[in-house]
């Protein structure tokens, strides 16, 4: 183990509040849910609510970390839909290429993350200008390599990732795969930003990336490291996405700022400093409960957006509130 | 506090609101288009892009010019798969006409209306163009640009319209009163009173896609079926699947899917699929991979269609106006077909992308398939 | 999002001591030449072909100077989009066609962007809630209401109202004019009056600002108010030029994050305190440009995208690559 700057003290006060506002916010919005349909509350349709927002708590807790290195990643719904329409070109419909494809997807991720994190360590371009660049570049990208609609075709093995149920299955009846995926990437990105010296570095790095390279943090590694690792959820989430609910030019807009909504619910602060990955994932099940529950209410879909608008402000500025009066 | 009355404002605002007005009902406008769906195309046989329903000629012996002639179009964008698949069809045709034209100098708007009436400008400026095709991205906003610069050369208008009678000819197929009438009609066909429709649209407020909602409602509600839901999911193939969920997990039977565009019915279909619910009776649109899903599961489908065919309509009219010969107008009507159960077989074609719009009528352009992204 | 600027004091010859903007305009300045004479469209550097230029820039400029205050002051605007779609929409609304209505509606609409400014400003610093969430929030919350209750609210603007977006002044379009005036008028607030002054102590050391006794609040609501009337013109002006609104116009125009990529591009600090609106209008001129010389190049649509995006990240690597330090 590294030793661990002072600097970092600050920053690793995990608020415990946060993270019960986030819960709490789930909690409140599933239970209305629940009040509206009451079979929500069966195991496989709560499983089946899950394996929907599995994707969004994925780019929720990869885009977390760029949060805490004090940065914003806008590119995220671009590599989603790069992912999509890479997939289904490079695979063609044959199921022995999904695996070596997927592969690629990944190391596609992994090039768009360094290309972020290098514009912003090195090039010192702001990271919500250089992802925007990105963001721009990767789906134009896409879309001209797709030529606009997109050859081939994703087969059963892909498509099940985000798609299948397991059935059967003890204790809970029914398991998606996806929210296997969904498990693995949260706890594996929890273990990582809550229980290694680098996530310590990270949220150093995001409080005072100076104080943090006088104590002997390197920096920029770091930084880039966090544009990784939220390149690789976005992969992830855009194989989600497409298992799910097959080939879309538009698989992936708008995902970014839901994330980034998402961690800012679940008690994120933006430029750093503060944040969880428990966080994050029940800040995009609160989104993604919203999103249900207004789709149960009725409303006109016009207005849907407006609600999400006030309740985004309503969340925020609560937390905002409990912090002020805490310190 | 401050959340509370934020919250109870735009409650307020929300139930005010809730009823939506029918500026998009224009009842002789669903008379007109109703006829036409069944007027004999005249022009000729097979070739769809080139006959009209009814309809006046014009005179263009003023604009004859010598060749081969500068085209110049400015396109709205290539926002979604039809339009890929239009611009591909014009790209065609013009290659197929090669001989005549010297150059289709094509200006991408992205979109932006601003940016548009910027590029009709700069196109007009540039002196190059022998005429002008407009996509415009909205009707209204298009109008002064397009009335400047019919004063300098003849204007070909197609898909939307604007609002000025000064283009030489305004091309387009029925309209989408005509195919919310034929997938309204065919549903309520095979539906007894009383089942219920659910309605999955892309996004409210555009003209083009709020008349194909307003004829398929009046017509569910003249045969007593009910709409149990009109959602908006803006060509999102994960919403849709997701709302459509929804709606099966409320636990009311759907016995029918309406879609105002195509793109995202087989996703639709999936969330029943996944529910191990049987399939609903669905509308959806030309498209290949909705029509192969038709085929393979037996589906009981019609697909009307909006036919990206029109884009090659206006290179011929063009190429025709310039050697001053009379073309359909002030309005080309062009015909608007549905592909039902006995001509299903013959648009499904296994080389195409999924995304592929197969009305498009370019089976015969140079380049095909490879250059809509077959094989 | 803080730019460390240990370097700013520090004097280095070469072309990086340029101030950003005259880089930024040189580099827009030699693309549409370029263009113009590789593809030999020569005509496109007279007089018609510079105005139509500029006329691509007004939009986008106009919401750029609003959203130069909004970030000196250490905040963003994440609204302007939902906000141009409302006052177009408002404008042709009040109007219907009737020239009595103009002053009327154009009233309406700066008291809707007073409102809004006032509204994102409070939430902001008032409230405490970060300006993305705030802004991007109020944002959604005005384009739902839009959205909603648009089939109510169609309309027109009057032709008198419509000609403005249309003549010239000696040569000049007028909205090319105005987007001179106002922008003159941005560059005489933050450089020669208290109240500019004081908008870069507190976006470049907010807490030295409260020490010294400055209301930074007041300032950043100003800030906000200043970004929401900037957006209100633009709607307006897109109003006049496009006839009737629609409530799309600032979303489809993508209005919010390009006005604050031009900002950047121009040399203003996203932390606050740094730049000017000499840089934004830098900036907007090497978007036009760009949009100018991919259609004398007939760019593919999809590549065009790839262009800019590449075009974004290289401008300000430009310069920022000079600062030391870290950016966020």
């Amino acid at each position: 183990m590294t030793a661990i700057p002072d600097t970092a003290r600050p920053a690793r006060r995990i608020p415990l509040r946060g993270l019960n506002f986030a819960i709490a916010i789930f909690v409140v919005l599933y239970a209305g849910i629940a009040v509206l349909q009451p079979n929500y509350l069966e195991a496989a349709l709560f499983m089946n609510f899950l394996r929907r927002a599995a994707p969004l708590a994925i780019l929720a807790c990869g885009q977390l970390y760029v949060i805490l290195s004090g940065g914003f990643d806008l590119s995220m719904g671009a590599v989603v839909t790069l992912v999509v329409l890479a997939a289904s070109m490079l695979i063609g419909g044959d199921p022995e290429m999904s695996w070596p494809v997927i592969g690629a997807l990944y190391a596609m991720g992994l090039a768009v993350g360094l290309a972020n994190g290098a514009i912003v360590a090195f090039l010192k371009v702001p990271s919500i200008i250089a992802t925007l660049g990105t963001m721009l570049l990767v789906n134009g990208l896409a879309l001209a390599w797709s030529g606009g609609a997109p050859r081939g075709d994703l087969p059963d093995n892909f498509r099940n990732l985000g798609r299948l149920v397991l059935r059967d299955v003890p204790l809970v009846g029914t398991l998606p795969v996806a929210v296997i995926i969904l498990a693995v990437a949260t706890l594996l990105m929890g273990w990582g930003l809550h229980r290694t010296a680098y996530g310590r570095r990270l949220l150093a790095v995001g409080d005072n990336p100076r104080a943090a390279e006088l104590a002997g943090v390197p920096v920029k590694p770091t930084r880039i490291s966090a544009f990784v690792v939220s390149a690789l959820a976005a992969v992830t989430a855009g194989i989600l996405i497409g298992g799910f609910s097959g080939v879309s030019v538009n698989a992936g807009r708008g995902l970014e700022l839901q994330a980034i909504a998402a961690c800012v619910i679940g008690g994120a602060q933006l430029l750093g400093g503060r944040g969880s990955v428990v966080g994050a994932l029940f800040g995009a099940l609160s989104l993604f409960a919203l999103f249900t529950l207004l789709n149960l209410l009725g409303l006109p879909q016009a207005l849907r957006d407006s609600l999400q608008g006030v309740i985004l402000i309503a969340a925020v500025g609560a937390s905002v509130l409990r912090h002020r009066r805490s310190t | 506090m401050q959340v509370r009355s934020i919250l109870a404002v735009t409650l307020a605002v929300a139930f005010s609101t809730a009823a939506y007005a029918q500026e998009f009902n224009d009842p002789a406008e669903f008379k007109k288009q109703r006829e036409l769906l069944s007027t004999k195309a005249e022009g000729p046989e097979g070739k769809p892009w080139e006959q009209h329903l009814g309809g006046a000629m014009v005179d263009t012996a003023k604009f004859k010019k010598d060749g081969p002639h500068t085209i110049c179009f400015s396109n709205a964008g290539v926002f979604n798969p039809w339009r890929v698949v239009g611009l591909n069809n014009m790209k065609g045709e013009a290659a197929l006409q090669k001989d005549r034209i010297k150059e289709l100098v094509i200006l991408d708007a992205e979109g932006k209306d601003d940016k548009q009436i910027s590029d009709i400008q700069s196109l007009l400026d540039g002196g190059k163009c022998d005429v002008l095709v407009v996509s415009p991205t909205t009707t209204a906003a298009l109008t002064p640009a397009v009335e400047a610069a019919c004063e300098k050369l003849p204007v070909i208008v197609f898909d939307r319209g604007v609002n000025t009678k000064c283009p030489v000819t305004y091309i387009h197929p029925v309209g989408g009163y005509g195919f919310g009438i034929t997938s309204a009609e065919f549903i309520a066909s095979k539906l007894p009173k009383g089942a219920n429709v659910l309605a999955i649209r892309i996004v409210p407020g555009v003209d083009v896609l709020e008349t194909r909602y307003s004829a398929a409602k009046s017509i569910f509600d003249e045969a007593g079926l009910n709409v149990i839901g009109s959602e908006f999911t803006g060509s999102d193939r994960a919403k849709t699947k997701s709302v459509v969920e929804d709606y099966i997990n409320r636990g009311q039977k759907i016995d029918a899917v309406w879609m105002d565009a195509g793109d995202t019915a087989t996703a639709a279909l999936e969330a029943f699929e996944d529910a191990g619910l049987p399939y609903p009776v669905i509308s959806g649109e030309d498209q290949q991979d909705f029509l192969r899903k038709w085929q393979k599961e037996k589906l009981v489908a019609i697909a009307p269609s909006y036919p990206t065919y029109q884009w090659r309509t206006p290179i011929i009219a063009a190429l025709d106006i310039l050697d001053g010969k009379p073309v359909p107008g002030p309005e080309w009507n062009l015909p608007q077909p549905a592909i039902t159960q006995e001509t299903l077989a013959s648009y499904i074609d296994e080389r195409m992308p999924a995304l592929h719009y197969s009305l498009c009528g370019c089976q015969d352009l140079p380049g095909y398939p490879e250059q809509w992204g077959g094989k | 999002m803080s730019v460390d600027t240990l370097s700013a004091g520090r004097a280095r010859r070469g072309f990086r001591d340029l101030p950003v903007p005259l880089v930024v305009i040189a580099l827009a300045a030699i693309i549409y030449v370029a263009a113009a004479v590789i593809t030999g469209q020569t005509n496109q550097i007279s007089l018609p072909g510079l105005s139509g230029l500029l006329q691509r820039t007004v939009a986008l400029g106009l919401v750029g100077l609003g959203q130069t205050f909004a970030i000196l002051v250490g905040s963003i605007d994440l609204s302007v989009a939902a906000l141009i779609s409302s006052v177009a929409v408002l404008a042709s609304y009040l109007m219907q066609g009737d020239p009595g209505m103009i002053v009327p509606a154009i009233l309406a609409c700066l008291a809707l962007a007073l409102v809004i400014g006032a509204v994102n400003g409070g939430l902001v610093a008032y409230w405490g809630i970060n300006p993305l969430i705030a802004t991007l929030s109020t944002g959604l919350i005005l384009q739902g209401v839009l959205a909603a209750g648009y089939t109510y609210w169609s309309g027109r603007v009057a032709p008198e109202f419509q000609a403005l977006a249309y003549q010239s002044l000696f040569g000049v379009p007028l909205p090319v004019l105005l987007l001179a005036v106002l922008a003159l008028l941005a560059w005489f607030v933050l450089a020669k009056t208290r109240f500019g002054a004081h908008l870069y102590a507190v976006g470049g050391n907010p807490d030295g600002a409260k020490l010294a006794g400055l209301r930074v609040e007041r300032f950043v609501l100003a800030a906000h108010v200043i970004a929401s009337l900037g957006a209100c013109v633009a709607g307006l002006y897109l109003a006049a030029r496009l006839q009737s609104g629609t409530p799309w116009i600032g979303r489809d125009g993508i209005y919010d994050l390009e006005s604050i990529a031009i900002v950047v591009i121009g040399g203003t600090v996203l932390s606050g305190g740094k730049g000017g609106v000499l840089g934004t209008l830098a900036g907007v001129l090497l978007f036009a440009s760009l949009d100018a010389s991919f259609n004398m190049f007939g760019v593919d649509a999809f590549l065009k995208q790839v262009l800019r995006g590449a075009i974004v990240i290289a401008a300000v690597a430009v310069y920022a690559v000079r600062n030391k330090g870290h950016v966020a």
